[in-house]
């Protein structure tokens, strides 16, 4: 913690997510006009940005800084379940297909390679669509696709750990394959799994506001940063605050999440600390 | 050398064929019965059973998919549920324009990626170094879509300098279709207008998606030359007396690509995604405006189709960036021989 902090490139990127974090946590408090998230106030619509209003004001009069902030929440509610859920079903699966050999590990890496076989947003929208459109399918839909990442990390580490003279040891004096894989190969392959983690929040919350700026996630009113992007494109030239800030918002987020992707990367992997 | 390209397509069938599996299984969760879905709402019970029959939905699981594999490989998508028209008709149609345009943002991203990765490497630690790494990072943070509305605000109706939307005037007029590619049927027509008007078209959507290729490439370029200035061969060629530039050109840049390369490959998945935010805002008649149509008409089979026909090009793409990578450091080739 203390080595990452001693980044700057690091710490800026922790800094941006904590501040999201916070923004978050306390968004109805923040917000100047929370009810703004469904509220609709037409006759002060498309207003540019003023002490008022600093942002400005939406098609339908509403706040777009409150709205912002009210979308942090969304969008990291989000991005944690995906990755999570990813998280899941990735890490078992490359646990098991790195520690043994045989059918069945050859199984998990082939599927897992059909899965990288695919664009993953082209294979999100394929699986968003045959299910109902929404916030929810597009968030199962994402985690669908975002698995075999997490599969191919944790394959990598558990084949490099499994020849590893510790693990030979504890084969040695008869600690069972689960044993080991929980307590100690899982511990080993943290870093490599945080790190994946890191840059998938970032690259989900991207993927997210894409799917609600095509209209297959999060449905109106709610105050998804994508969709408010979509819904500003009526209204340019002339409203040019409206895509701004929620695209803003989006930037600053993604960005921290791969600042820290980055100091976390560099110090996981000794061999690229060297080339800073 | 053709032993190697023929063992690495072999590589890719496994997971091509899992991806047809793959459709299959999905057109098969399909909520409701299909069969009912193309007779449409006023049929009969017998004519829902002449069309189960028909598409041979009545027989086995295992023999369907078989019939769906034997399909797919002669490029039977079927008809579009919203268009009535064959999807891989429509495919073909739509498949150049995002070539074009995929292509565009490719070559962009690499003529401006390497140079870039390269000078920082040089000035490793400087100012040029500092700037290079925020902006690979910030580049790869930027939604698509969002920058291409920006873009349009700015170059498009603010300062009316390029093209909205589209792929060429329309008061030009098309040329005759013979390849798709508006570069090349626009010059093989002779029409330097309509070749110029098709330039300034893509200018815009090609810079938005290559922006973060352009991240991506300058990030790899940049750590593979820092890795190769750190080996006894480039010790030896400064202590020789090579002057920087020569160095660089001559002998790390080779070195140092081979990275790059692999990260061109896995870039065009990036790409395709990119493509469906950048031609929704662009209204660039491609692949990705034709998903999102689909997804929009919940027209399943092209979708599915999509989903076949870019996993195939970003096969075909792997392949050839391997083919590539080989030819610039033999080593590769030999390697599992």
């Amino acid at each position: 913690m203390r080595r990452l902090l001693r980044d700057p490139v690091a710490t800026l990127g922790f800094g941006l997510i904590l501040l999201a974090v916070f923004v978050a946590l306390f968004a109805p408090w923040l917000a100047p006009y929370p009810d703004d998230a469904f509220d609709s106030h037409l006759l002060q619509r498309l207003r540019p940005p003023s002490a008022e209003f600093p942002f400005g004001t939406d098609n339908l009069g509403r706040d777009i800084l409150s709205r912002v902030i009210l979308g942090t929440r969304d969008a990291l509610t989000v991005a944690l379940a995906v990755v999570g859920a990813a998280m899941l079903i990735g890490v078992p699966v490359g646990l098991v297909a790195g520690w043994r050999e045989g059918w069945l590990a050859e199984l998990l890496m082939r599927v897992t390679d059909v899965f990288l076989a695919v664009p993953q947003l082209i294979l999100a929208l394929a699986l968003g669509q045959l299910m109902a459109p929404g916030i929810g399918t597009a968030m199962l839909a994402l985690a669908l696709t975002y698995w075999p990442f997490f599969a191919r990390t944790v394959f990598a580490e558990t084949r490099r750990l499994r020849g590893a003279l510790f693990v030979d040891a504890l084969a040695g004096i008869g600690a069972s394959p689960a044993r080991i894989l929980l307590l100690h190969v899982l511990p080993n392959a943290a870093p490599a799994i945080l790190v994946r983690a890191t840059i998938g929040m970032g690259f989900t919350i991207l993927t997210a506001a894409l799917l609600g700026f095509l209209g297959v996630g999060a449905a109106p009113p709610s105050p998804d940063w994508g969709l408010m992007v979509s819904e500003a494109r009526q209204h340019l030239p002339e409203a040019w605050w409206f895509p701004t800030f929620p695209g803003l918002a989006i930037f600053l987020l993604v960005l921290g999440f791969n600042l820290l992707g980055d100091g976390l990367r560099d110090l996981a992997d000794p061999r690229l600390r060297r080339s800073r | 050398m053709l032993r190697y390209l023929l063992r690495r397509l072999a590589l890719s069938l496994p997971a091509l064929l899992g991806l047809v599996l793959l459709t299959f299984v999905l057109s098969r969760v399909v909520p409701g019965d299909p069969a009912a879905a193309l007779a449409g709402d006023a049929a009969t019970p017998a004519q829902i059973a002449e069309i189960r029959a028909q598409y041979g939905l009545d027989r086995p699981l295992a023999e369907q998919a078989l019939i769906h594999l034997k399909q797919v490989v002669q490029g039977d998508f079927g008809r579009s549920i919203f268009s009535g028209r064959p999807v891989a008709e429509e495919i073909l149609q739509r498949l150049p324009a995002t070539l074009e345009l995929t292509f565009a943002a490719l070559l962009l991203a690499t003529l401006i990626g390497i140079p870039l990765g390269l000078i920082a490497a040089m000035n490793h630690n400087g100012l040029i170094d500092h700037l290079v790494r925020l902006m690979s990072v910030g580049g790869l943070a930027i939604a698509s879509f969002w920058l291409a509305i920006m873009l349009q605000l700015v170059f498009s109706m603010e300062l009316d300098i390029l093209p909205l939307r589209g792929r060429l005037d329309v008061a030009l007029g098309s040329p005759p279709r013979l390849t798709g590619f508006l570069m090349l049927d626009t010059l093989l027509a002779g029409r330097l207008d309509m070749f110029l008007s098709a330039c300034r078209h893509l200018v815009l959507p090609a810079v938005t998606l290559a922006l973060p290729g352009i991240a991506t490439i300058a990030r790899f370029t940049r750590s593979g030359v820092l890795e190769t200035l750190q080996k006894d061969f480039v010790l030896y060629a400064r202590a020789a007396g090579y002057g920087r530039v020569r160095l660089a050109a001559i002998y790390v840049l080779r070195n140092a690509v081979t990275v790059t390369v692999t990260q061109i490959g896995l870039l065009f998945g990036a790409l395709i995604s990119g493509a469906v935010a950048v031609e929704a805002v662009f209204d660039w008649p491609g692949l990705g405006t034709y998903a999102v149509q689909a997804i929009l008409a919940a027209d399943y089979k092209a979708l599915l189709a999509v989903t076949l026909v870019v996993g195939v090009v970003y096969a075909v793409v792997n392949v050839l960036v391997d083919l590539a990578q080989a030819l610039i450091d033999p080593r590769i080739a030999g390697a599992g021989r």
